[in-house]
């Protein structure tokens, strides 16, 4: 049944969408998503998937057309990036509202003005509010795993919530790696069939998805809403190691790197986790303690998980591939709330990179891990954030 | 039919708002929206339909084939029925609710 193969980040996704074999998909391109989608139609083109697909002229439709099928009962897929989630933001609220269990990935890609086509994850980043759980990849295995989970986890009676599964444009969608992929008949039986939670197309139970929730009645259902992520982390958790069991590949909450022992923390997402993880063994070679948390689950934020990954190190340093203007980059706004409410006695920092595609580099980690070692002992906290690779 | 009148805990609410009683609307009454009403005069009517066919909602009330009236409770004032009746003179005319809720005061005044 498994199989080891080399494909790239979004033929890893589209691989994924031909072993769910979803009723319907709404498509709409938009790079560096387009080839995933360019996949799935060569699939459904030559039979090998029995989707319908349906072609819009837009994201906001793409997402219609997703609410639609899905309140009709059928297990619905889309995938987008970047401006394309930005035209979605109307409809991407109200398919987490109305409890739809879409799946879509998301290509991360750093948002206009100016326009850039590459990698960062303000797209994502904007849409966290947005109540759908969102699960960050680091390579096409964690893309093609997360994929699977996200359909199991998202139909869940007790979550009944659309997933983002996230990773980084060009970085991993066009780059090939080797991975280890199932067959459509096992992945089939583990989503299992699906059984909506409602359907506007059951006669026998006529319903009205859309009416106006006035003041006496919005507030309850957007409580509902909270209680769904809730039961999301547990549901996470369960579904992981099925598929663990299923496959060996054992993910968790986070990915953590040389962490057990770590004075000094690194909290980075998506491709970048993978260059931290080089610089840090080349920096505990060198004598620093230095370890990384790489987070899985941004949405529900698993808060207990991460503060007990973090609570022994005497620095941690986040690392945000996005900026929320004002404010620090996001990831490290949540860890420092995180933090605060589980008492960590542990000076936190914000390093921001990696805008618009920038690369990233091992020496740039390993720059910034001897900068944070020299924080370590002078104890000179600087709460504005680095900025790496910025010219300045 | 749900009595709306007493409200739900969040535990107990229908998920998501979805309303699971077909045609509940009818209980739900949206005419105080209105900035002008429709008044339908019956002998100027010549039963074409039209108002009935074009109405947004469903407040052009029918019986046995005539039409008998508009469902003011319901009505949102919209005023295509008016726009629509090619009956002349026009068997809807749309006037100010205001005005139109003084009139019905005054009236019930006078009964009294």
């Amino acid at each position: 049944m498994a199989e080891k193969i080399a494909l790239t980040g979004n033929e890893a996704g589209a691989l994924a969408f031909k072993h769910i074999n979803p009723d319907v998909v709404g498509v709409y391109p938009i790079t560096p998503q387009t080839e995933l989608m360019h996949d799935v139609a060569k699939y459904v083109h030559d039979g090998d998937m029995d989707t319908e697909l349906v072609t819009v002229e837009s994201e906001h439709s793409a997402m219609s057309v997703c609410v639609g099928s899905s309140a009709g009962g059928a297990r619905t897929m889309t995938a987008t990036c970047g401006q394309g989630l930005a035209l979605m933001w109307e409809i991407i609220y109200i398919a987490s509202s109305y409890r739809l269990p879409i799946v879509m990935p998301v290509v991360n890609r750093a948002l206009s003005a100016p326009i850039n086509i590459h990698c960062d994850h303000s797209d994502s980043m904007g849409a966290r509010d947005s109540g759908w759980i969102q699960l960050f990849c680091e390579d096409s295995q964690e893309i093609y795993d997360n994929m699977i989970m996200a359909i199991k986890i998202a139909e869940n009676k007790d979550v009944l919530l659309p997933v983002m599964v996230c990773f980084d444009g060009f970085i991993i969608s066009h780059t090939m790696q080797v991975l280890e992929v199932l067959d459509r008949e096992t992945v089939s039986k583990f989503i299992g069939e699906y059984k909506p939670a409602y359907s506007v197309l059951d006669l026998d139970k006529p319903i009205t998805v859309g009416g106006l929730d006035l003041p006496p009645f919005y507030f309850e259902h957007k409580r509902q809403q909270v209680e769904g992520m809730k039961k999301a982390e547990e549901v996470i958790d369960k579904v992981t190691k099925e598929y663990g069991e299923l496959t060996g590949r054992n993910y968790g909450f986070y990915n953590g790197h040389q962490l057990e022992d770590a004075e000094i923390a690194l909290v980075a997402m998506g491709s970048a986790a993978g260059t931290a993880k080089a610089a840090v063994d080349i920096a505990r070679e060198n004598g620093i303690k230095v370890g990384l948390m790489e987070p899985r689950v941004f949405r529900p934020f698993p808060e207990e998980k991460f503060a007990s990954a973090l609570e022994n190190a005497k620095l941690t340093c986040v690392f945000d591939r996005s900026i929320s203007f004002g404010n620090k980059g996001p990831l490290a706004i949540e860890i420092k709330s995180m933090a605060y409410d589980y008492e960590l006695d542990v000076p936190i920092v914000n390093a921001i990179y990696g805008l618009g595609g920038r690369d990233i580099t091992v020496e740039d980690f390993t720059g910034h891990i001897n900068k944070l070692a020299e924080i370590c002992k002078s104890g000179d906290i600087e709460h504005e954030p680095a900025y790496i690779g910025l010219r300045e | 039919m749900r009595d709306y009148s007493k409200l739900l805990n969040w535990q107990e609410e229908p998920m998501s708002g979805i309303i699971e009683e077909p045609g509940s609307s009818v209980h739900y009454h949206t005419g105080s929206w209105r900035s002008y009403r429709p008044v339908w005069d019956s002998e100027k009517c010549i039963q074409c339909f039209r108002c009935w066919a074009y109405c947004p909602d469903a407040s052009i009330l029918a019986e046995d084939g005539k039409i008998t009236g508009i469902d003011l409770d319901h009505c949102k004032g919209c005023g295509i029925c008016a726009k629509e009746c090619p009956a002349k003179p026009a068997a809807i005319e749309m006037v100010l609710e205001s005005d139109a809720r003084e009139k019905d005061r005054e009236a019930a005044g006078k009964d009294s």
